[in-house]
């Protein structure tokens, strides 16, 4: 993985800097020793590793503008980070850079049924706000498999999804105000503490979300609060081929229906799977759809009569509807063991995470039986179906030399194939370092031009997250400086102040 | 996660080389994060496991003497296994602390004061004797406790503020019997009851009501001779030399019993601390081919006093209960053990209304002999456990671990029992004694 050039004066001056760090946010919250360094050197992918400069832990919206300030004038690149569970590598340190903890700012400041908000710090964990919104019948609904760890810096960070994002949107959709600060030391407060609060403004908010920590850090978020759903029902539908499975998830959506989850799990995930929930499946099964209904009782129940004779029209070969809360859990423990049960029939697994248009996924599917005959690397399917959100699990062996660049080349080539039937490289895990070279495949040169002019408007020290996202530096100084282009300047006609 | 442990240290040490392939489970995905004390209140992913993980891969990479940073961690570490019944990974979290533990014991040269603190617990706790003297000795200290900090302070905190209890009934082996006829007319078992060594000094009430419950329903309690402390002292410190020989005392004591003409149905833990670490003798001795078989059939009997209660089934309170009690399960019971449900089902057959702690799943900070290693941080614990527990305002606590018991009753602002006491009094039992105090 190629990162930018590392700074060895930099590095030189690790002890100074670290003194001066320490004044800012208090002795034991920057960690300077080698050995308490290392266990910060990835997030959720251990294929990418890097030991960071320092690691810096501030308490405060204030120590960050400060701890900001001292790294812009002593040009010390800053990776941000919320728990490290990233899976694009969007908290992979640099060796020249402090890595930016948001650990230690951890609370709920506010819950506001009224206005149904709530007002967190970046390093709340995902599922604290539902459990802080829980006595007033609410909920935060994006909720990511981590969300019992990531933070909500994070999520924003990454503009995270879940299973509920089919019908309750990503986390773009719920957030409605943000704290964050720039490089140059200014707070900026973009939207507020109730619903239209960022109304009549750009939608700076939209412009962060999703921003992977390249243009300011968050430090405060406003999210919108959902009443809980008053109840909900899965269906398990198993289908003789994946093909008939794949048509079913348009049937579903093309009906209208909006399902508040649509899981797709192949043969090889349910093999997997059925040790551990002491389950079998029957041997004609090739693939299961969990399709959850929500919304109140009689409409839930009218929804599942839908669903099932859709299921049936399209051929499936067995559809079982919960009838209790307990039955619920049971079939959605096979979704949530599918990531860990994979992990226990191989040494190693690489899952990358691109998004199609929903009707063009059984070409992908048969695309990637290719890409495994060609690499000789088994892989398995489950994924967000309901939303074309895919998940292919690259079965290989980090013992095995070579086993490991093969799996990201099978990764790559199915991350290629969902840009080329109009898809996109990531649905939720976020570009990072892992896909961010094939970042020139989905986007042309003016394209990434102009989302890099944006990145060098919040930060043009480039000292944020270098080396993710971009697959080349931003050159922000160049963008500053009147452009000239083959000795003519762009746009020469247009009149200039 | 990929190591790079030596091969050469891989072939000489089957514990690194089970390590080994137990940090290859590790996917790195961080929710073992959501669910550890240390990380929630320290906020520093060295005092996670996750982190630690990390820690011990590069120590054993690494090789020789690790650092102080290292060790630091690895002993903040609370061993609640929190992280290991949440891990979605199956990543076995106890056996790679517990190995390292043991390998900074023999690589690692502590000061002389933690070195002599250790010895002094490890000799004090396992001799109910010598333990009960030095909490004599304890209470002619306690008035200068201001003049100490740290680990002397957190002794003499731990000292009951209260007049030692009386030596308790259960006091010495034999055969404590039920009536012919047992009540609730089953067959009758017998059972190897584990005495413990900490708890019948502090709160011998609880051994003396485990055995009336268990007589009342048809079951002879034998306290085998030869049977004492279950290790865990000295296998929290990472000295399993010194853990070996109570180890094995006690599964020769308890085979004696089960292989005599009488046998054993099972043998009975009432602190799940020690619980949890004689369930682990099986895999403590596996590579021992004289005990393997031994330890592992000590291992498959054991059971928690609340799980034998439940195969038994309890008997129909006697009196009127009804009261609030809010269970405190301890780490070793849900995290160590997995019994959840079993302790709670039977307080609410016995007619209690059962209440569940906010952030149960969080260690109370008592740990074994953490509260006295790491007094700070078992304090910060203590505290949120008190707030949380105080929340639900209930008349009654529970808990089937004395550590935990010992930690928070002083504070808790209720009567802070052991679970039997209540299944005891319930069934036909004397009121317990922290509950008849504080109604006086």
């Amino acid at each position: 993985m190629k990162m930018p050039v590392t700074d060895p004066g930099v590095i030189a001056r690790r002890e100074q800097l670290a003194t001066g760090l320490r004044a800012i946010v208090g002795a034991e919250w920057v960690i300077s020793e080698e050995s308490e360094r290392a266990p910060y050197q990835c997030d959720g992918i251990t294929a990418y590793m890097a030991m960071p400069l320092l690691v810096v832990l501030p308490a405060s919206t204030d120590e960050i503008r400060r701890v900001l300030l001292f790294c812009k004038e002593n040009g010390v690149k800053i990776v941000p980070r919320g728990s490290g569970t990233s899976l694009s590598g969007g908290a992979l340190p640099v060796e020249d850079g402090i890595l930016l903890g948001t650990a230690r700012l951890c609370n709920i400041l506010d819950v506001n049924p009224t206005e149904r908000i709530a007002r967190v710090q970046p390093g709340a964990r995902n599922i604290t706000v539902s459990e802080a919104a829980s006595p007033h019948g609410l909920c935060y609904m994006p909720d990511p498999s981590s969300q019992i760890i990531s933070t909500i810096g994070g999520n924003v960070a990454e503009n995270a999804g879940g299973v509920h994002c089919l019908k309750y949107g990503v986390t773009s959709n719920h957030i409605l105000g943000l704290e964050a600060v720039l490089m140059n030391g200014d707070v900026i407060h973009l939207g507020g503490n109730y619903l239209g609060a960022a109304d009549g403004s750009l939608d700076l908010i939209g412009v962060l979300t999703g921003s992977e920590g390249l243009l300011a850090v968050i430090t405060e978020i406003t999210v919108r609060l959902v009443p809980k759903p008053e109840t909900a029902r899965v269906l398990s539908m198993s289908f003789p081929s994946v093909d008939t499975a794949c048509h079913c998830v348009g049937a579903i959506i093309g009906s209208g229906i909006i399902p508040a989850g649509l899981e797709f799990m192949d043969r090889k995930v349910l093999d997997a799977v059925a040790p551990l929930i002491q389950e079998t499946f029957d041997a004609s099964t090739a693939a299961l759809l969990i399709c959850e209904l929500d919304g109140c009782k009689s409409e839930v129940d009218a929804l599942v009569q839908s669903v099932t004779a859709i299921a049936q029209k399209e051929g499936a070969i067995e559809v079982r509807a919960s009838n209790s809360d307990a039955e619920r859990e049971r079939i959605w423990r096979s979704r949530k063991l599918a990531f860990a049960a994979i992990g226990k029939i191989c040494r190693d697994y690489y899952c990358t995470d691109g998004t199609i248009p929903r009707n063009r996924l059984p070409d992908v599917l048969a695309k990637m039986a290719e890409f495994s005959k060609k690499y000789g690397l088994d892989y398995a399917n489950c994924f967000h179906a309901g939303d074309g959100n895919l998940h292919p699990i690259i079965m290989y062996d980090s013992r095995k030399p070579g086993d490991l660049e093969k799996a990201e080349e099978f990764g790559a080539d199915v991350l290629r194939t969902c840009v080329d039937v109009g898809g996109v490289l990531s649905g939720e895990h976020g570009i990072g370092v892992e896909k961010r070279d094939l970042m020139t495949h989905q986007f042309t040169t003016t394209d990434l031009e102009q989302q890099q002019t944006l990145r060098c408007a919040f930060d043009p020290t480039e000292l944020l997250n270098p080396g993710k996202m971009f697959p080349t530096p931003c050159r922000c100084a160049e963008f500053g400086r009147m452009h000239v282009h083959n000795g003519q300047l762009r746009f020469p006609d247009v009149p200039r102040f | 996660m990929l190591s790079h442990i030596p091969q050469k240290l891989l072939d000489s040490n089957p514990d690194i080389a089970l390590s080994s392939d137990i940090i290859g489970n590790c996917v790195h995905c961080g929710v073992c994060l959501s669910h550890c004390p240390t990380y929630t209140v320290l906020h520093n992913e060295n005092d996670s496991p996750r982190g630690r993980i990390f820690l011990i891969k590069d120590m054993y990479e690494t090789g020789g003497a690790p650092d102080s940073k290292t060790v630091e961690h690895l002993d903040r570490c609370l061993t609640c296994l929190a992280c290991e019944a949440i891990c979605p990974s199956g990543v076995e979290y106890s056996k790679l602390i517990g190995h390292a533990r043991e390998y900074v014991e023999e690589h690692y040269k502590r000061s002389l004061w933690q070195r002599s603190v250790r010895s002094t617990l490890e000799i004090l706790l396992p001799r109910p004797e010598l333990f009960r003297l030095s909490l004599y000795a304890g209470k002619l200290g306690r008035p200068f406790r201001s003049l100490f900090s740290g680990t002397i302070r957190a002794m003499l905190d731990m000292v009951p503020k209260n007049p030692l209890p009386a030596i308790g009934k259960i006091n010495k082996p034999g055969l404590y019997a039920s009536p012919d006829q047992p009540a609730t007319g089953q067959r009758k078992k017998r059972i190897a009851l584990l005495t413990g060594c900490v708890q019948n000094t502090l709160d011998p009430a609880i051994n003396d009501a485990t055995v009336r419950l268990l007589n009342r329903h048809g079951v002879d309690v034998v306290v085998a001779r030869g049977a004492g402390c279950c290790g865990a002292p000295a296998e929290h410190m990472g000295d399993e030399d010194k853990a070996l020989p109570y180890v094995k005392a006690n599964i020769d004591a308890w085979l004696r019993e089960a292989d005599s003409p009488e046998g054993l149905d099972a043998i009975v833990i009432n602190a799940s601390g020690c619980g949890t670490s004689v369930k682990a003798y099986g895999h403590v001795l596996r590579n021992d081919p004289a005990w393997a078989e031994k330890a592992a059939r000590v291992s498959a009997m054991a059971k928690d006093i609340t799980e034998f209660m439940t195969t038994i089934g309890l008997s129909k309170p006697v009196i009127e209960t009804g009261q609030r009690v809010v269970y405190h399960s301890a780490c070793s019971m849900q995290h160590g053990q997995r019994i959840v449900l079993p302790p709670k089902t039977l307080l609410r057959e016995a007619g209690f209304e059962v209440l569940d702690v906010p952030e149960g799943y969080l260690c109370c900070g008592s740990a074994g002999t953490y509260n006295l290693l790491q007094p700070e941080i078992a304090n910060q614990l203590k505290d949120r456990k008190l707030k949380n527990l105080k929340s639900v305002h209930a008349q009654i606590a529970a808990s089937g671990n004395i550590g935990c018991i010992t930690q928070l009753a002083d504070e808790a602002g209720i009567p802070f029992v052991h679970t039997v006491e209540l299944l005891d009094w319930a069934t036909g039992g004397p009121i317990p004694p922290a509950m008849a105090k504080m109604a006086h």
